[in-house]
């Protein structure tokens, strides 16, 4: 099997090898009803109303939606609007926390025992992939075909981040519980771990930890971005190509991140739904990177501060990675579902691009074998056949293009305008 | 204040193309610095023209076009480099400025500036230079002498295989040194500035067909301007494929294209026409030898290298 290209990064792993901190509970949260990729939530709380922790106070609206949960207890403030990172509005609800966390009384430990009741239980515990995109597990865990294989996730391959890696470390036994439960009842016969190899203490405590489960493999990939990636993830680890308009599971496989497995596991055990997560805090700015569990709304400004960063004279705020992050315009925005990583910097600097010199860079770093250099002329030409025949639609946005490009092209960025010119299927 | 907003990703490289242009200076240098000590002060001096006035080429025109300055990206400095190696010694001055002019003017500015020319400028120019003024183009110097010498070791053929390897034979500034164009090649290759490819498949397949026809493969390998050529002009980015495949198929068409020139046409020297032929073919090389998409669903159609 031929390794698909990528690029090599620093790793500026910081904070891997110090024990993950838990906020202390924020006066207020402000919870945003769209977290998922789906239709946004209908807010069912109104201000005035009392709330304890995992009661639902968003209702999931569709098949790609799944519902909202207080993460603290205490009195709804409002109900007000939230810009989205995307430039949409959607209603958010906003928490003045009593301190107590009295938890929900409907939250119980439940042990699903078919397939369905698994696909409802991730939908009612509002769980969506923990790795960053949000899409709703759910859907994943209902496959229309059998599953043959389970990959793993847990490549982490953007720089800086590690909650992932803390969470491999600290909660070992919750993932490979994770794991089995899926497994168990999706009649699962195998299951394979993608690591990155710049985790080696990681890939020990899940080797040690699956060690009587020779049905899961833990597999050390090459620290290469991006490792992560959905589609380069299953290939390295299984050899099987998602080809262009299928999913995995038409391949008959389940990709689910390491975080989001511990957290089925967690859901058995407590009952609690998605109220709280991991995120890795640096950056420049940042006096003390740590990882921080903090409930979910928490303001991005509260962790800064935890973490020793005042966020007043910062020149950017990466939410999520280096790499595929997207840039706050304010601290003042919530912590989300899939955001795993916060990084705040004092200089961004910005390299004015100059004309292209048909290196081939780009191309020799895509990992989907695009021709970047060919897709920007083509949409500088707004010749849409020529976008769709180089395969256009292939980009996820990585962004290696980008940093490859001696000339500083928004390659990447131009990919992503150039995917309003295609025909919307 | 409202932070900086801007499309990820939020890292770059470190490589721009300012560097890689002083990469290929410093793996020229070995050459130009060869030539210096065996052609004495006055290939100094052509070289030290050509630079200048292909750097003065570049500013003046970006300035009367009144676009922005891109003379600090090195660019015109290369072209100019090889312009002045690719001369020999007893060049005029004048001449060698009206080469800088047609290399930077004529084939690079005026169609678009860097990135935008579909010949190598240094290459045409040398070949203006030598139909215009062919006397100037084939008198050179013996090696540390004044004696003039109207034939290189590729006409005369007596030249000991050690003096073409070291280049201390008759010839243009920048190509008689092998050892020195070898070292600066291996340097960008290591460097990761350009593939392999294209020198080991223009020198392979030229050494094929030079010992096909029965020649030496050893002496021509080493004579005239095919290591320059090979090393450093058809491996520019601009005017050659861009995927490995498409590199390749280039390598071993100027090869071919130099052998037939070398033996049968009414030059001696065949590299800078082959390769001017052959960047003539990149836009349909590159069309032929697109890069394969991850899991494409349908071959890719051809057409979209027009883009």
């Amino acid at each position: 099997m031929k390794r698909r290209n990528g690029i090599f990064l620093s790793h500026r792993k910081h904070t891997e090898g110090f024990p993950t901190l838990r906020l202390p509970i924020p006066q207020e949260v402000t919870i945003p009803m769209a977290m998922h990729m789906g239709a946004p939530c209908v807010p069912v709380v109104k201000a005035g109303d009392t709330v304890t922790v995992g009661q639902c106070i968003g209702e999931a609206q569709g098949h790609f939606s799944v519902p909202i949960h207080a993460s603290v207890s205490g009195k709804v403030k409002a109900v007000t609007e939230h810009l989205c990172a995307n430039g949409t509005k959607c209603p958010a609800v906003v928490i003045t926390a009593d301190g107590q966390q009295t938890p929900c009384p409907d939250c119980k430990p439940y042990m699903p025992s078919t397939p369905e009741e698994l696909a409802a239980m991730a939908k009612q515990a509002g769980c969506v992939g923990l790795g960053g995109a949000g899409f709703p597990t759910h859907i994943k865990l209902a496959p229309q075909k059998p599953i043959s294989v389970m990959v793993i996730n847990g490549a982490e391959c953007e720089p800086y981040l590690t909650s992932d890696c803390r969470m491999m470390l600290e909660q070992t036994d919750d993932i490979i519980k994770g794991i089995l439960l899926v497994m168990q009842i999706l009649h699962i016969k195998n299951c394979r771990i993608g690591v990155e190899n710049n985790k080696p203490a990681a890939i020990k405590a899940l080797a040690d930890a699956a060690k009587d489960h020779p049905e899961i493999q833990v597999i050390p990939l090459p620290s290469q971005y991006p490792q992560g990636a959905e589609k380069i993830m299953i290939y390295h680890t299984t050899g099987i190509t998602v080809t262009e308009g299928t999913l995995p599971a038409d391949h008959g496989v389940l990709l689910l991140n390491i975080s989001t497995c511990a957290f089925l596991h967690q859901y058995t055990q407590t009952g609690m739904p998605l109220v709280e997560r991991r995120i890795t805090v640096d950056g420049d700015a940042v006096e003390r990177p740590c990882n921080i569990i903090a409930p979910i709304g928490t303001s991005m400004r509260t962790l800064l501060e935890y973490a020793g960063c005042s966020p007043e004279k910062l020149s950017h705020l990466i939410c999520g990675g280096m790499m595929m992050g997207s840039l706050l315009p304010s601290a003042d925005t919530p912590l989300c579902k899939p955001n795993n990583g916060l990084l705040a910097f004092w200089q961004y600097v910005h390299p004015e691009p100059t004309a292209c010199i048909r290196c081939g860079r780009c191309m020799h770093a895509c990992p989907m074998g695009l021709m970047p250099m060919q897709l920007e002329k083509a949409y500088h030409a707004k010749d849409v056949e020529a976008l769709t025949a180089l395969k256009l639609n292939l980009c996820m946005n990585c962004g290696c293009c980008s940093y490859v490009c001696p000339a500083n092209r928004p390659l990447a960025a131009t990919h992503q305008l150039a995917k309003t010119l295609l025909p919307r299927k | 204040m409202p932070y900086h907003i801007a499309p990820s990703p939020h890292e770059k490289s470190a490589v721009t193309t300012q560097k890689i242009m002083l990469a290929v200076l410093m793996a020229l240098l070995p050459a130009a610095l060869a030539g210096c000590f065996y052609f004495g002060l006055r290939a100094v001096l052509v070289l030290l023209t050509a630079v200048i006035s292909a750097v003065a080429a570049e500013a003046g025109c970006r300035i009367i076009m009144k676009r922005n300055q891109t003379v600090t990206d090195g660019s015109a400095a290369v072209t100019g480099l090889l312009l002045g190696m690719n001369l020999p010694a007893d060049m005029p001055l004048w001449q060698v400025c009206v080469g800088s002019f047609v290399a930077i003017v004529i084939v690079k500015q005026l169609f678009g500036g860097l990135g935008q020319n579909f010949a190598n400028p240094a290459i045409v120019a040398r070949i203006v230079l030598l139909i215009s003024f062919q006397a100037g183009m084939t008198t050179f110097r013996a090696p540390n002498s004044d004696a003039i010498v109207s034939a290189t070791p590729m006409v005369s053929g007596d030249a000991s295989y050690w003096d073409l390897f070291l280049g201390n034979t008759a010839g243009c500034i920048g190509e008689t040194c092998a050892a020195a164009l070898l070292l600066g090649g291996i340097f960008l290759c290591m460097i990761r500035v350009i593939l392999p490819v294209t020198p080991v498949a223009y020198l392979g397949s030229f050494a094929l067909c030079v010992w096909l026809g029965g020649g030496d493969v050893l002496y021509q390998l080493l004579s005239g301007g095919l290591m320059l050529g090979a090393i450093f002009m058809a491996t520019d980015y601009v005017t050659t494929p861009i995927t490995p495949v498409g590199k390749a198929i280039f390598g071993v068409g100027c090869g071919i294209l130099t052998y037939l020139i070398r033996s049968f046409g009414g030059y001696p020297e065949g590299v800078s026409f082959a390769i001017l032929l052959m960047n003539l073919l990149t836009p349909y090389i590159d069309r032929f030898t697109m890069t394969k998409p991850f899991g494409a669903a349908k071959p890719v159609r051809k057409e979209a290298a027009d883009a």
